[in-house]
């Protein structure tokens, strides 16, 4: 008979909690739009934050209030924004790709430094000590916090301290536009193949002396180009991608090779 | 009620008893959540809350069911089931009334629920201030007040410990200790000073 007091009582309050809790269930209730987990779903789930919201969660419900487009997603795949239009009965509007490239090409061998640092390999912590190690005060400073900030794996560092950009793994998400402290980073549609790879506006001698494949200035391309679309501004020069074909002359022209064009 | 014991049970749980420190209680969440300040401190005032809240569930369970019907042996798993279900309910009420404070407690209070501290302090409680079968004076206030307590010590080693990993971030440490070795490292060291408090016994 001993067992019977534990078993009730023990059996009594399992049943009590037990209906306290459906109860409470019932009556705190959140209505859930089944609209949410359903676009949730079909969203790439990276939480990268490019849409502004926090994460896709956040995303999902901004799309379900309409307070996002679908457009904020630069991630998705146009299929996934498809079926999400779907869901949200609306008419989805074909976006421009696009992919980051890095404007610099002096990494380790080319750019060369002004002196040994031995602080965080992280390029913001550098960039706050004489403006990073390298002589050139634009180049890259080459410690790939970008590599690290990309969600989707997209940048690596190659032997020379520069980062790739994989453009296939690229959603133009943002991250490493916003983290470099060089303001190396910027993002071009993919259908443009031919980019500046220099971000130096010092002049042409000045250059020279710090890296050796820096924009010099002289203005060959903007004479090469048949459609107006390159200028040399304050001793960079700078595509217009409104005029810009990808007919790759300047590339062909430039002395010291920094217009270079990808794939 | 006596104000002076009140202030040697701060101290103590604060300090000398401290429950990750010197107890060794609650280290999922003391590697887990401390990563950064932010989240560590939120995570120790729902610690507070859930702790305190749950003490005085359990000692009036204890005195009226679990004691007049003599189990007090059941007395874990009655604990376990109360806290569990105390957590439950708490989320559903934060869900329905606060979306914001819900967002920002979110996972921490699922993880309380299994957290040994909680369970820890309750049991902790009763041991205390239960003599003979009987509860001492004042023994609702001092457990109650010890379980805040001890929920304080918990939030001042994991605000300590939050402080101490953001830094070793910035650190240039051996590349195999770096994450959860050197974290390892650092608790057994905290620990080592928080032993410091209750003097030295050989």
């Amino acid at each position: 008979m001993d067992i019977l007091v534990p078993v009730i009582t023990l059996g009594l309050m399992g049943l009590l909690f037990g209906v306290g809790l459906a109860l409470a269930a019932k009556k705190f209730c959140v209505a859930n739009d089944p609209r949410l987990e359903a676009i949730y779903g079909k969203l790439p789930q990276a939480n990268c934050g490019a849409c502004g919201m926090p994460g896709c969660m956040g995303f999902a419900e901004g799309l379900i209030e309409g307070r996002c487009t679908l457009a904020h997603c630069s991630v998705s795949t146009e299929d996934a924004l498809k079926a999400i239009a779907g869901i949200l009965g609306i008419e989805l509007k074909t976006k421009i790709k696009a992919a980051a490239v890095l404007h610099c090409y002096g990494g380790s061998v080319r750019a060369k430094d002004k002196g040994t640092y031995r602080g965080v390999r992280d390029c913001v912590n550098a960039n706050l000590i004489m403006q990073g190690q390298k002589l050139c005060a634009y180049g890259c400073i080459g410690f790939g916090t970008c590599a690290q900030v990309c969600p989707f794996n997209a940048i690596v560092m190659n032997e020379e301290d520069l980062p790739v950009v994989n453009e296939d793994k690229c959603t133009a998400c943002g991250k490493c536009v916003a983290v470099c402290p060089k303001k190396l980073f910027s993002l071009i549609p993919k259908k443009h193949k031919v980019y500046v790879a220099c971000s130096s506006h010092d002049s042409g001698k000045d250059t020279k002396t710090t890296c050796s494949t820096g924009c010099i200035a002289c203005r060959l391309c903007e004479k090469a180009c048949p459609f107006d679309a390159i200028h040399v501004i304050d001793n960079l020069a700078i595509i217009d991608y409104n005029k810009c074909t990808s007919c790759k002359k300047c590339v062909a022209v430039c002395p010291v090779k920094i217009i270079k064009t990808r794939e | 009620m006596d104000v002076s014991k009140v202030l040697a049970i701060a101290i103590s749980m604060i300090f000398i008893n401290n429950f990750i420190l010197s107890k060794f209680l609650g280290l999922c969440p003391f590697l887990g959540v401390s990563k950064e300040t932010k989240p560590a401190v939120s995570m120790g005032f729902a610690v507070i809350f859930v702790m305190t809240c749950s003490s005085i569930i359990t000692w009036v369970l204890y005195r009226f069911v679990l004691l007049p019907f003599h189990i007090e042996y059941l007395r874990t798993i009655t604990f376990i089931l109360v806290i569990a279900t105390f957590v439950q309910l708490i989320e559903m009420v934060i869900r329905k009334y606060s979306m914001p404070l819900y967002r920002a407690l979110g996972i921490y209070l699922p993880l309380i629920t299994t957290n040994c501290a909680v369970l820890g302090v309750t049991i902790l409680n009763v041991d205390n201030f239960f003599v003979a079968g009987k509860a001492v004076e004042g023994s609702f206030f001092y457990s109650s007040f010890q379980a805040f307590f001890a929920g304080v010590g918990f939030l001042l080693a994991l605000f300590l410990m939050s402080g101490i990993r953001e830094r070793l971030q910035l650190l240039d440490i051996p590349e195999h200790t770096k994450g959860i070795p050197i974290a390892f490292v650092i608790a057994s060291l905290m620990s080592l000073a928080f032993m410091g408090f209750m003097g030295f016994k050989f």
